[in-house]
């Protein structure tokens, strides 16, 4: 006879509520290896005080890093994905979805905001990777050109986080279909001369490097962040040799001219800031 | 010498037996005609049956089928005129991307496409119509001259993908994709995009922002191969048919998800049975679309271009 009862099956804490970790629990550098409190890196921008290493964050990290007084108005936040193919593989797309809203909180892997940085208006799109790789259907598309639209209509520049595998598969041509849907209203963004900055975090490929990542005013990206359009594993494959080192890391692309810098994630609201007001047109 | 795919079986089997009983007709003298004329006629029904019921893996093996048309074969077949132009002006020409100006009766078009070889050679040469950054600005180069002697553009689509080699990273291979998908769409001359074999993902669309898009009836145009798709999801290429179905990734399937403009049916067993038949069909859509989108102003045009690709996406 056991002592306790489980009422309920399984693990049911939501991760977005465990994520609040509390004081003094330790948190390993995956580069350095060094231990730093979760208190200490948060208030550091999850970035190692011993190495600089950035440790992969999401759009609640980023809001609240780039934002004044942590303060912002979601656009959009109720958009969620539709099931265009009924694709199934291993799991229903739809069942997919779901688990994914329980497992992170999140309606898809982008949210899209309007807030202040440095009191400067700003529109800031951020992917997060823990929705099923941070993957580009449908529901990122529609958020990342209304915000596109929303930047035109009140004149305010764009800022969009990359932190992605790519396009997602289970929407097949219509996921493809973004690609051209954001490059276009971009085009619109940049014949009204609205600045648009693209960051590109670790890791950026695919179908997101081959659309709007790569087409900013000003793109940028954290050091030794994985930028590329087809993905490391694939291109050994197709060339049958191994990699050079670096190979497409955020400094290879800035030698390769694709990058305006690098950006540190404790200096990033700050050179965000000052570069929006020298744009400024009176 | 024709090369069968192995759903083909059947159909090569009973034509190789009707060219048996006609020779034997000539050889012996013997009247068969009323046996040829039975033979005939289930040929056509067995064709009808084999090829009326493609599943979507038969049709992307059609859109790959070695002796199909290619972008040159198109653009020589259908242009009274053709003169290629290479070269992106900053680092080399690329042979998986072909363009140059080609006149239709009165009509100067900018002729755009990925092209794949035929031999072993020339498929090399080719890259197997995987091209390099340098195709993609290459294509956009020609494109923006299209733009400034105010020509329209026709870009033909096939291509397995864009190159993922170490040297297209190095070059940018996702910043010239991206940058055509932004010049094309506000492009101020009419343009058409026809995927005549393959349509693989961003190496596709790299060429695909027009303001009408069509697919030949036997091709396939998704954000992955079937083969690919088939090894992310369940592990090995062996499930190509499965992903091909759950990618949806056909003709039809492409127009009824409202991504494409219209298809341009190919004769009975693929675009090769009766190349002349299909360069026919596309110059016909070619032109008429040709008449229809230079009736209208370039600022018009652009919007609708834009919108169409916007309104692109189900969500809920």
């Amino acid at each position: 006879m056991s002592w306790f009862k489980r009422v309920k099956e399984g693990i049911v804490t939501r991760t977005e509520e465990k994520k609040e970790a509390p004081d003094g629990l330790f948190v390993k550098c995956p580069s350095c290896k060094k231990m730093a409190t979760a208190k200490v890196i948060h208030e550091h921008q999850h970035v190692c005080l011993n190495c600089a290493h950035h440790f992969q964050v999401g759009s609640a990290e980023y809001f609240h890093i780039l934002f004044d007084e942590d303060q912002f108005t979601e656009l959009d936040a109720n958009l969620v994905s539709g099931d265009p193919l009924q694709f199934t593989d291993t799991k229903a797309y739809p069942d997919r979805i779901k688990a994914s809203i329980e497992k992170t909180g999140l309606k898809d892997a982008i949210r899209t905001a309007h807030g202040k940085v440095e009191g400067q208006d700003l529109v800031v799109a951020c992917m997060d990777f823990n929705f099923i790789g941070g993957s580009m259907g449908s529901v990122m598309g529609e958020k990342i050109a209304r915000a596109i639209d929303y930047s035109l209509e009140h004149k305010m520049p764009l800022m969009i986080i990359s932190k992605s595998g790519g396009a997602r598969m289970m929407e097949g041509a219509l996921s493809l279909m973004q690609m051209a849907k954001t490059s276009a209203k971009l085009a619109l963004l940049s014949q009204a001369r609205i600045p648009y900055f693209s960051l590109m975090t670790d890791p950026t490929t695919g179908g997101v490097t081959a659309s709007f990542a790569m087409l900013g005013d000003f793109n940028m990206a954290e050091p030794n962040a994985l930028i590329g359009f087809a993905g490391p594993r694939v291109i050994k494959e197709t060339i049958g040799k191994d990699l050079p080192k670096g190979f497409q890391r955020a400094e290879f692309l800035v030698d390769h001219g694709f990058l305006d810098f690098i950006v540190d994630r404790r200096e990033l609201k700050h050179k965000l800031a000052t570069l929006i007001r020298m744009l400024k047109q009176d | 010498m024709e090369l069968e795919l192995d759903f083909e079986k059947p159909v090569v089997e009973l034509k190789k037996k009707l060219e048996e009983l006609k020779h034997t007709e000539a050889t012996s003298k013997v009247d068969l005609s009323a046996a040829i004329r039975e033979m005939e006629a289930k040929l056509l029904e067995l064709q009808q049956q084999v090829y009326g019921n493609l599943t979507r893996w038969q049709r992307v093996q059609l859109s790959r089928h070695p002796e199909r048309p290619y972008a040159l074969d198109f653009i020589q077949a259908i242009c009274d005129d053709f003169i290629e132009l290479f070269g992106d002006r900053t680092i080399a020409d690329d042979k998986a991307m072909v363009g140059g100006f080609g006149r239709i009766g009165n009509e100067t078009i900018m002729f755009i496409g990925q092209q794949k070889g035929r031999d072993t050679k020339s498929r090399k040469l080719r890259n197997f119509g995987m091209a390099n950054p340098e195709g993609y600005r290459k294509a956009l180069r020609l494109m923006k001259m299209a733009e400034k002697f105010n020509k329209p553009i026709v870009t033909l689509i096939d291509t397995p993908g864009a190159f993922p080699g170490l040297e297209a990273e190095e070059r940018g291979q996702g910043e010239a994709i991206a940058r055509n998908l932004l010049e094309m769409s506000v492009l101020k001359v009419p343009v058409i995009c026809i995927v005549i074999g393959e349509g693989a993902s961003g190496g596709a669309l790299g060429i695909g922002i027009g303001d009408k898009v069509y697919m030949l009836e036997n091709t396939w145009y998704s954000v992955i191969s079937p083969e690919s798709c088939s090894s992310i999801l369940w592990r090995s290429w062996d499930h190509k048919e499965k992903a091909a179905e759950a990618l949806k990734l056909t003709a039809q399937d492409n127009l009824d998800l409202k991504l494409i403009d219209g298809i341009i049916e190919e004769p009975l067993g693929g675009a090769h049975k009766d190349p002349e038949a299909v360069f026919k069909a596309v110059k016909q859509v070619i032109q008429k679309d040709l008449k229809a989108l230079k009736a209208k102003e370039a600022d018009v045009r652009i919007e609708k271009r834009i919108k169409k690709f916007s309104s692109m996406g189900v969500v809920a």
